[in-house]
């Protein structure tokens, strides 16, 4: 269509050419406007499929939980089910505690605190991944960061966790100590409503 | 779909592909190359918003199931998640519900377009009988899909239309159970036609993909029924019917926005807002507006297989309208009686519509009664008589003799004109 | 093209004609048993309705001190309250409504259901645990749910009516139908048998309605000066029922205003490349 619309060049058309780049003319201005409109068309009919994908309003709006720890005694762990995730909450002993803290930074795969509560870049001491002033709740979104299985409490070479899949083990503040899981287990945002009860989300 | 190909690769690699798999070869002869009557009007252009509107239905619809449960307890709220709670859910609901009448309202314009120009005429008695197998496809889907929300015209419409089958003598009831696995609509039945209803329009898109075979085989009719004679009576699909039929389709989504932005409940019933209640049935039950003329012979006939056999007879008689018309002359536009009879029978399928619509009783059914006598007289005594004995007007040479002596104004198309074109 | 134009215009003459004689034959026929609902304004009509804000909060007001003690609204959440295109309270004024109910939850770990406050992902909590003890607290009727209810009920328009309605856009039955009946409460007329139990409504189909007038001038407080009138009151919670039912309504009519515009400029566009391409083929 181009071509025969530059040949054709009558007058009209090579001024409106002379305002567009070279070689277009009016008439392929209103195909390319056309075809234009057609594209916005179609992109903006593709939003409202591909947002529907999206977790929806009722979805988003059951994201709290509420644990009461008074039930939890020493060195037990429960699990709670927080956006449909399983979430280990464990009453850790003093020894569990000790442990975790004479670990060095450096013997970490992993030295980022993973604490959806404190900033992105805190250290992975035991305090930032214990609940804050509540140093035996260690409460860990209970799902291996290397793909996706539940890891077994009180379980591996750490006292932590041991995730039967691919053989990752965490220690007794949920942080990897053994491959192939890349990061330490996520800590959820939660805070404590009173001594004896969270609400995580 | 035919051998129209002019299409040769310059591309060493589409080369290769095309000598293994035609493809590109089979879309340019059958979208591009495809030479289409130059002098088709807007009417043509509803067999591409028929296309659109199928793949309008089976896209929304099937983000629909994503989000629905086809279960009596959960039905009905979770069509209002979708309306509530997913995000777009309630643009993609009503696309999906007014899409099926605006899907309707296309067929029956393809349909009449169809009947007026004798479209169903030899050669295209396959290509008009796989239309009516697509139009039964699509009432049944239609249907089945209705019952799926489960409100209250769900469950009943269901009821009344299964419970058709309850006429045919001896083996009536055991169909019916049969149908619906149980011994009253329920969850059995909401399940399985959930699962017809996702399975339908893939058959639906099946018998298209003849439909448009079978049309390019033999060619689109058009205004003046008289066949292609050459080249010049055509022009290629690419650009000249493309372009017209985007055209055609974007205007008729105005018309689907309208109903979907601003009255997107104006074609559906207050009741199916109620759920389901098998205790209680609604006030009046009426059907989709689309079956409201195959309602309204129903009850028109006094004995219940009498009604049954009657609307299903209704449809069946359609595959038979290329054997039924006996006229010589294909296109309407130029049989004077036809045209007259054609438009009384139109009005005759709107009454018939609005019949349905209207509780049984009085005056009603006496109309309803000679409404559905005419329906059939029109296919089985007028179409055969009007052949016969009708005299139809001087139809041109040619489609090109046509159109330039529309252009030329009043004066029909001298024999200057036609004779160049009558060559090829 | 002539082809088309008189395709066209045979097409509309014998319609008219049809539409004409059956309409004409259509209130002869028709017996309807209740006098149509008036049509109100609402602001939420038209092409560019939209809720008003402060009739919504009203509306709910009197949704939740009087009609939610017999009325359910399965569907409804708290959290609705707070979301766009709704009476649009704060998310603090939303969780302090939910607060004041409570909400069945559980089993807790000794198997045992339990009552805690409400949350916003709470839905309304419902005046009776089912059907049948809605029913066995009011006279054998059951008082509808609320959730879809201003989509469920309508009056019928008749020709030529029902077409008119496609191009104004009337998509009001159901509200014009409640505030009706809200306001159409009186006393029957003489020879009118009420049955035990039912209360005579002018709108009601029958007349025999088993809810009693619900509600009377000054029984709902408001804050914000309005009328306390049953007129003022019956407006506000049909809005708000007509919001309950369709809460994405603005969006809708937003959107559709948008996509409006849209087709228009592109079908123009599609008109001007369809002449174009067929300039030079006679047609």
């Amino acid at each position: 269509m181009a071509g025969a619309a530059v040949t054709g060049s009558r007058g009209k058309e090579t001024i409106v050419a002379a305002t567009e780049t070279a070689g277009t003319t009016r008439r392929d201005f209103l195909y390319i406007a056309t075809g234009a409109m057609g594209a916005v068309g179609a992109a903006a009919l593709v939003w409202p499929f591909v947002s529907q994908l999206q977790p929806d309003a009722s979805v988003l709006a059951m994201s709290t939980t509420e644990v009461d720890l008074s039930q939890v005694a020493e060195g037990q762990m429960v699990t709670v089910k927080w956006r449909g995730k399983p979430v280990f909450v464990w009453n850790r002993t003093p020894k569990d505690i000790a442990e975790a803290k004479a670990t060095e930074l450096s013997a970490l795969l992993d030295p980022v605190a993973r604490n959806a509560n404190l900033a992105a870049d805190a250290p992975a001491t035991d305090e930032n991944r214990a609940g804050i002033d509540h140093e035996k709740w260690l409460v860990v979104v209970g799902i291996c960061t290397h793909l996706g299985c539940v890891p077994i409490g009180h379980a591996g070479e750490y006292d932590g966790w041991f995730c039967p899949c691919h053989g990752s083990e965490y220690d007794s503040a949920g942080r990897v100590r053994r491959g192939p899981a890349p990061e330490n287990l996520a800590v959820p945002p939660y805070n404590f409503v009173s001594d004896t009860k969270i609400s995580i989300g | 779909m035919s051998g129209h190909s002019t299409f040769e690769p310059k591309h060493p690699a589409l080369k290769w592909f095309e000598s293994r798999l035609p493809l590109v070869g089979l879309i340019h002869s059958s979208f591009v190359a495809y030479p289409t009557p130059r002098n088709l009007n807007y009417w043509w252009t509803f067999g591409g918003i028929l296309s659109l509107m199928l793949v309008c239905q089976i896209v929304s619809g099937v983000v629909l199931v994503m989000h629905y449960t086809p279960h009596i307890t959960l039905a009905f709220d979770s069509v209002e998640h979708i309306m509530r709670d997913v995000s777009y859910g309630w643009l993609i609901r009503y696309i999906h519900s007014n899409g099926a009448s605006m899907f309707f309202i296309a067929v029956y314009i393809h349909m009449f377009r169809g009947l007026y120009y004798g479209s169903y005429k030899a050669p295209r008695e396959v290509l008009w009988i796989l239309g009516c197998i697509i139009y039964l496809l699509m009432m049944a889907t239609a249907f089945m899909g209705y019952v799926l929300p489960w409100g209250q015209m769900s469950f009943w419409g269901a009821t009344v239309i299964t419970n058709l089958f309850s006429a045919f003598p001896v083996v009536g009831p055991t169909i019916v159970e049969w149908l619906w696995g149980g011994f009253s609509v329920d969850n059995a039945t909401l399940n399985r036609f959930f699962s017809l209803h996702y399975l339908l329009p893939f058959m639906i898109a099946g018998v298209v993909v003849l439909h448009v075979w079978a049309l390019h085989v033999v060619g689109q009719n058009n205004p003046t029924g008289v066949e292609p004679k050459s080249a010049k009576d055509t022009v290629p699909f690419t650009p000249y019917a493309t372009i017209k039929d985007a055209f055609g389709m974007v205007c008729f989504l105005i018309f689907f926005a309208w109903f979907l932005f601003y009255i997107p409940n104006y074609l559906g019933h207050a009741d199916n807002y109620i759920p389901a209640n098998p205790l209680v049935t609604p006030a009046h039950i009426v059907p989709e507006w689309y079956y409201l003329p195959f309602y309204a012979m129903l009850r028109a006939v006094p004995d219940k297989l009498g009604g049954v056999l009657t609307m299903f007879g209704a449809i069946i008689v359609l595959f038979f309208v290329p054997w039924l018309d006996t006229s010589k002359v294909r296109s309407g536009v130029y049989r004077p009686l036809f045209k007259q009879f054609f438009w009384i029978w139109i009005v005759v399928c709107v009454g018939l519509g609005w019949l349905g619509s209207k509780p049984a009783e009085g005056g009603y059914v006496i109309a309803g009664r000679i409404l559905t006598i005419y329906y059939f007289a029109h296919f089985l005594i007028i179409l055969p008589l009007l052949g016969l004995f009708e005299k139809p007007k001087a139809v041109p040479a040619s489609i090109t003799e046509a159109v330039l002596g529309k252009n030329k104004g009043a004066a029909p198309a001298s024999a200057g004109v036609s004779a160049p074109q009558t060559k090829g | 093209m002539s082809n088309t134009m008189s395709f066209r215009s045979s097409l509309l003459r014998p319609l008219a004609v049809a539409a004409l004689t059956l309409g004409l034959a259509a209130p002869a026929l028709a017996a309807e048993g209740a006098p149509h609902p008036h049509r109100e304004e609402w602001s939420f009509a038209g092409p560019f309705g939209t809720y008003d804000r402060a009739q919504l909060q009203r509306g709910f007001q009197v949704f939740k001190e009087v009609c939610s003690s017999c009325h359910s609204a399965h569907l409804f959440a708290f959290r609705n309250l707070a979301q766009p295109g709704g009476p649009e309270f704060s998310e603090a004024q939303a969780k302090t409504v939910a607060e004041e109910y409570q909400i069945q939850d559980g089993p807790d770990d000794a198997g045992d259901m339990f009552d805690r406050p409400g949350r916003l992902s709470d839905r309304w909590p419902s005046p009776f645990p089912n059907e049948q003890a809605a029913r066995a607290s009011n006279g054998g009727a059951y008082p509808p749910d609320f959730s879809t209810l201003a989509k469920a009920r309508t009056y019928e328009v008749g020709f030529p009516g029902f077409l008119i309605d496609v191009v104004t856009q009337y998509q009001e039955q159901g509200p014009d139908y409640i505030h009706a009946l809200l306001v159409g409460y009186e006393e029957p007329p003489e020879g009118f048998a009420l049955p035990e139990g039912a209360h005579y409504n002018k709108y009601f189909p029958g007349h025999a309605i088993k809810m009693p007038q619900p509600i009377s001038d000054g029984q709902v407080t408001y804050t914000d000066g309005s009328p306390e009138t049953i007129d003022q009151y019956s407006r506000d919670v049909t809005a708000f029922m007509m919001w309950v039912a369709e809460p994405h309504l603005e969006a809708r009519k937003r959107i559709g205003f948008q996509v409006m515009i849209f087709l228009i400029v592109f079908a123009g566009l599609l008109y001007f490349t369809k002449k174009k391409v067929w300039k030079s083929v006679g047609h």
